[in-house]
């Protein structure tokens, strides 16, 4: 058998391996990996990042334009850490789990369907920002101001606008919905895993009362369609990703979304949304407890509030300014009917009965 | 100081593996449950199992779970076998061409069956699969199938023909041959292969929450569901615990038919391989093409598409290489461009797949040649991040991972070697059986003629174990490639994002752009693991051929 020493090359192979994955690395951030996978990394691992900087914790869709973070810090002097975590859900479950030794500093995302239970659990110190004096007053949920309002939007039904007309009228109300001349055309997320289906069960409770199960069993009787995820509804159901449903729910926001993300191009957006189905979301922004950097998440909360931040919301996470001198884009203007009234509830009602109408709504649309 | 250093080396082979496991896996889900047990925990396990529908839950997770491994292995051996006994054109692209599934998004892959089922006419009517059990099979199948091929393949080619073809000679069917020569010795490899695939699919969530429909829920959906959408950690972790205690089960069950060791064979790779017939080889890939390439096909489709815009909706639009061409482009809903989300990932890839190459080596010496103790400790523990909740493991790190000297819960490396915790069990498995299957004559020839224990291993296990462990390797970086729900709890950051991430943001809101977008990122990520498997595996053929 002529055959060469194999262990110390297989070895050597291996090593190389390694030492090509983390060498690469070690180029770019200077982060010695050593094979086994201990990973230690001196400016991340180490309990606290560099001083004069400040760690924001958001769910995934937290993004803005270049620069606008950047703002901050030549204004501060103090850098921003930007973290994502998850979704909503999974944010502040993870941010519950690890309360007191927490992941950052400040806390973006937490939503009025999460937000008592974000208190429950003593996530927030509390901190009455200045710029809270420009916000819509009714945005602010918690007199105890551990949470700010940074903006809001509306989840409601979406139309195909070119599937409606003279003799089949768009329809205007949750009560049209289940109409058997509209039997067949909603399609609808699963409140259990999806942020706009819970959103759209809420404004249904907000309206009906106790009476919301006879709605839903009526919803059921004309044939409503319910999907896992917005995805698989938008994409997958509803007539712009492909399918054949006229009515779907989504955002206030959709339809200058598909104005702007259009191909090719189009003159007006293909869709259109029934304002009196509309269930108002909330997003907070909080210092999250057992912060060591407490001045400079204050200065961060600020900074969210502030025109520069504000201004950039819309057109990046698609979500309405909570500060009322905040200029909206054109194509907001042009494009986005916001409802005067929309449904709200009570956090604290959201969180006392979440999980009972969730099982009821479970018992009542797919059993 | 030799014998020091050997020694030492010794030592390396179990530590590190034992260490890996014990920081990344071990610890950090042994803190999740004992949190969560802590309190209610217990008393909601006893609630759960006189819930009828929480029974009803867990013998659904489990009979779809059996049924998609038989299924899939069933689909796949044709295909091993013609990996393994014939030669073809395009045999190394096949090869990596069939690993694609792995790394599709779960939300992608479902949009694409459910048009397959409508063009097929299976939405409706006595063969509806969409929104069934039947269509989480069907999924299950296309995203497995390559473990059998290749782990099954890869050691099929290593067994000597000629007793196949003896037996044929002495007047055996095909099928006589097959059930009674080859399969005894196939026997270890299926049994690798098929617990691996059954760990996926008993944990399967994307899969089961698109495709099955709204009503469907498994163990791993209800953990979801307990500790993200309810808060209801003490629920969850009962679940978690029900589900780990059926995943450990199973691992030793299988891990017990491995040990029954068949018909050792004498790995034969001088003996002239025949061309395939073309009738069989036409059959074979026309089931391949079925399962694997009619989702695919709509994905490539549907980058190339315009959506129809303003006039009738759905994919009604022209023909258009405009989705490729705007990945370089950074949209204002992403950090990074979809193009720098694929160097990301590919990063990430090599990292995982590096880490998993050695753990997972390493840990499978130690699984043939250890302590027998040591060696089924090894062969259990390694396979168990496969099978537990990604919740459990994401929050058990968060939990777990937060002091010095393991604050790494922060750390950007945490995500490539979470995501090498999948790989190691698939370079475990996949080398196991043929460092098991090596002729003891052979060992047995080198040590009469002189070699030390440690050259045989050297000379006679490594050439062969070299080639398992390419395609271990390859896995490990598919499977990072496509990300995994346990990472998607860990704080990142957002200029570390990587491709499935981009896809599910460029899939989050509405807008024709964005959507062609998005197919045109998955299939780049496909054709990128195609890639890397044809180089990773591309890389070791000299070598074994030349040794023997």
């Amino acid at each position: 058998m002529r055959a060469p020493p194999a262990a110390p090359v297989l070895l050597l192979g291996l090593l190389l391996l390694a030492g090509v994955a983390c060498g690469g690395d070690a180029v770019s951030t200077s982060v010695p990996l050593s094979a086994g996978g201990a990973a230690t990394t001196p400016e991340r691992a180490a309990p606290a990042p560099p001083a004069g900087s400040v760690t924001l914790i958001s769910h995934d869709s937290f993004w803005v334009s270049e620069g606008t973070l950047a703002a901050f810090t030549e204004a501060t002097g103090i850098e921003v850490v930007h973290q994502t975590a998850g979704d909503t859900g999974q944010m502040v479950a993870s941010a519950i789990l690890t309360v007191g030794d927490p992941l950052g500093d400040v806390m973006f995302g937490v939503d009025n369907t999460f937000l008592q239970r974000a208190l429950d659990a003593d996530l927030f110190e509390a901190y009455e920002s200045p710029a809270l004096a420009g916000v819509h007053p009714e945005l602010v949920l918690d007199p105890g101001h551990r949470v700010t309002p940074v903006d809001f939007g509306d989840v409601c039904a979406n139309y195909w606008i070119d599937h409606f007309n003279a003799d089949l009228p768009v329809p205007t109300t949750l009560d049209d919905l289940a109409d058997p001349a509209y039997a067949g055309m909603l399609v609808v997320q699963n409140p259990e895993t999806s942020s706009p289906g819970l959103a759209f069960l809420l404004a249904t409770i907000a309206e009906y009362g106790d009476g919301w199960e006879d709605y839903w069993a009526a919803l059921r009787d004309n044939d409503v369609v319910v999907t896992a995820g917005w995805e698989d509804a938008y994409y997958g159901e509803f007539v712009s990703g492909g399918g054949e449903r006229p009515i779907v729910i989504s955002y206030a926001s959709s339809p200058p979304v598909e104005f702007i993300y259009a191909d090719p191009p189009v003159d007006k957006p293909p869709t259109g949304v029934i304002t009196e189905s509309c269930f108002r979301q909330v997003e907070f922004a909080g210092i999250l407890a057992g912060t060591e950097k407490r001045d400079a998440a204050e200065q961060l909360v600020d900074f969210l509030l502030s025109e520069t931040f504000q201004e950039d919301i819309p057109l990046n996470m698609f979500v309405f300014p909570a500060l009322a001198s905040a200029d909206l884009p054109q194509t907001f203007v042009d494009f986005v009917e916001l409802a005067d009234d929309p449904y709200v509830l009570d956090p604290a009602d959201i969180e006392a009965n979440r999980n009972a109408w969730t099982e009821r709504w479970t018992e009542v649309v797919l059993r | 100081m030799r014998r020091a250093g050997r020694r030492a080396a010794a030592v390396a082979v179990w530590a590190l593996p034992a260490a890996f496991l014990a920081v990344f896996f071990l610890y950090p889900v042994g803190t999740i449950l004992f949190e969560g047990l802590d309190g209610r925990g217990l008393d909601r396990l006893v609630e759960l199992g006189g819930r009828a529908s929480f029974r009803s839950v867990a013998w659904f997770t489990l009979w779809q779970a059996v049924a998609s491994t038989v299924l899939t292995v069933l689909v796949a051996l044709p295909g091993a076998h013609l990996l393994a006994r014939r030669r073809f054109r395009g045999k190394a692209l096949l090869r990596a061409v069939t690993t694609v599934p792995f790394v599709l998004p779960t939300v992608v892959v479902g949009g694409a069956f459910l048009a397959v089922f409508e063009r097929l006419g299976l939405d409706d009517g006595p063969l509806r699969l969409t929104r069934t059990a039947g269509a989480i099979l069907v999924a299950h199948v296309f995203f497995n199938v390559a473990v059998v091929l290749r782990t099954v393949g890869t050691f099929w080619e290593g067994l000597d023909p000629r007793a196949d073809e003896q037996a044929r000679v002495l007047g055996a069917t095909p099928w006589q041959a097959f059930r009674w020569v080859t399969w005894p010795a196939l026997r270890p490899a299926v049994a690798a292969a098929a617990s691996i695939v059954f760990l996926f699919c008993f944990t399967s969530f994307g899969v089961v929450l698109v495709l099955g429909g709204p009503a469907r829920a498994t163990l791993e959906t209800e953990v979801w569901r307990h500790a993200v959408s309810r808060g209801d950690l003490a629920s969850a972790t009962a679940v978690a615990l029900v589900q780990l205690a059926a995943v450990v089960a199973a691992v030793v069950a299988s891990n017990h038919l491995q040990r029954r060791r068949a018909v050792v064979q004498r790995p034969v790779r001088r003996v002239p391989l025949p061309r395939a017939g073309r009738g069989l080889l036409a059959g074979n890939l026309s089931l391949l093409a079925a399962v694997l390439g009619l989702p695919v096909v709509v994905l490539v489709e549907r980058s190339l598409r315009q959506l129809g815009g303003g006039s009738g909706g759905g994919w009604s639009g022209g023909w258009t290489l405009g989705h490729y061409a705007a990945l370089a482009d950074r949209v204002n809903l992403l950090p990074v461009s979809a193009l720098e989300a694929l160097g990301n990932s590919l990063l990430f890839a090599v990292v995982a797949g590096g880490v998993a190459t050695v753990v997972g080596g390493l840990a499978a010496v130690v699984v043939v040649h250890g302590r027998r103790a040591v060696a089924r400790a090894f062969d259990l523990g390694m396979m168990l991040p496969l099978g537990v909740s990604a919740v459990t493991l994401g929050f058990g790190m968060l939990l777990a991972l937060d002091e010095p000297p393991l604050d790494l819960r922060s750390s950007r490396w945490l995500v490539p070697v979470a995501h090498s915790l999948v790989g190691v069990p698939f370079v475990m498995r996949t080398v196991v059986p043929t460092l098991r299957s090596v002729d003891q004559r052979l060992r047995e020839a080198a040590s009469t003629l002189g070699a030390s224990p440690a050259r045989v291993r050297r000379e006679v296990d490594c050439p062969l174990a070299l080639r398992a462990l390419a395609v271990g390797a390859a896995f490990s970086v598919a499977v990072s490639l496509g990300e995994f729900g346990a990472t998607s709890f860990l704080p990142r950051h957002p200029d570390r994002l990587t491709a499935p991430l981009a896809l599910f943001r460029l899939l989050g809101v509405p807008g024709g752009a964005l959507r062609g977008q998005a197919m045109a990122l998955a299939v780049v990520l496909m054709v990128l693991t195609a890639a890397a498997v044809l180089v990773i595996e591309g890389g070791r053929r000299g070598s074994v051929r030349g040794d023997w």
